[in-house]
């Protein structure tokens, strides 16, 4: 197949809004005939950072290379970066608002779920500056 | 078990998706908190929720569940209804409290997912 370059601008002002493009993602995906299961783990990094960008960064970018080999998708964002990068990968770690946790989120699974369902995942971030998510999901 | 059955032991009234009342469903999950089902669900059909917002739609989709069932009596707006039918996705709401609406479903036969 013939690389597939997708990408998004997150807006992070409409939490309603929030998981469009990786419901994108996922359609191109399935339109391109992928393992289910492979679907749904890209489906989840995804969304999981598009969720995270949404309350953290107030939005950013994404961009998501699919060839037949691999999917990577590259999440970057403007926000307030993430001061200890290893207390953030723990699972029930959240900064997240009442607000938040009142839609259903913020319970501290975003960044482990995206280590977990991808088969690669760096994070750079730098506090003031913003956060670069890179995940690799093997086909 | 059919989602026409789900419906009915539920007692429960179709919000949108009745052309997939027919279809078949497996297992289901109950879950207030979205990072949860994301976090642990794997292959469940059916989602129970008391949570009212249009991530639960968002959700239900990435994880490829097919019916969503509202409890405690909770409505949702009509955006959020319009979202599950473009999604293909059955919505139901009942008066039933969480933990009977699990429970009744079990009882029948829908059953969860092992600990892992």
């Amino acid at each position: 197949m013939d690389p597939v370059h997708l990408h998004f601008d997150i807006d992070g002002s409409d939490f309603t809004a929030a998981g469009e493009a990786s419901s994108e993602v996922k359609r191109v995906l399935r339109r391109l005939g992928f393992d289910g299961e492979i679907i749904r783990r890209c489906a989840i990094c995804m969304y999981e950072g598009e969720i995270n960008m949404v309350i953290h960064a107030s939005g950013g970018r994404a961009e998501v290379y699919i060839d037949s080999s691999s999917i990577v998708m590259e999440l970057v964002d403007m926000g307030p970066g993430i001061p200890d990068i290893d207390l953030a990968m723990q699972e029930g770690y959240s900064t997240a608002s009442q607000d938040i946790r009142e839609l259903g989120f913020g319970a501290g699974m975003g960044l482990p779920n995206m280590k977990k369902y991808s088969d690669e995942m760096k994070i750079e971030s730098e506090v003031g500056k913003g956060t670069a998510i890179y995940m690799r999901i093997n086909a | 078990m059919r989602i026409s059955e789900v419906r009915d032991i539920l007692q429960a009234e179709i919000l949108c998706g009745e052309h997939m009342l027919d279809l078949e469903v497996k297992s289901a999950c109950g879950a207030d908190l979205m990072s949860d089902v994301l976090a642990f669900v794997k292959d469940q059909s059916v989602l129970l929720t008391g949570l009212i917002n249009p991530q639960v739609i968002r959700t239900a989709e990435m994880m490829d569940m097919r019916c969503i069932v509202f409890v405690r009596g909770k409505f949702p707006d009509a955006q959020i209804v319009e979202m599950a039918k473009e999604k293909d996705i059955v919505l139901m709401h009942t008066k039933l409290r969480m933990y009977t609406a699990c429970g009744r479903l079990y009882s029948a036969g829908l059953i969860g997912m092992e600990c892992v």
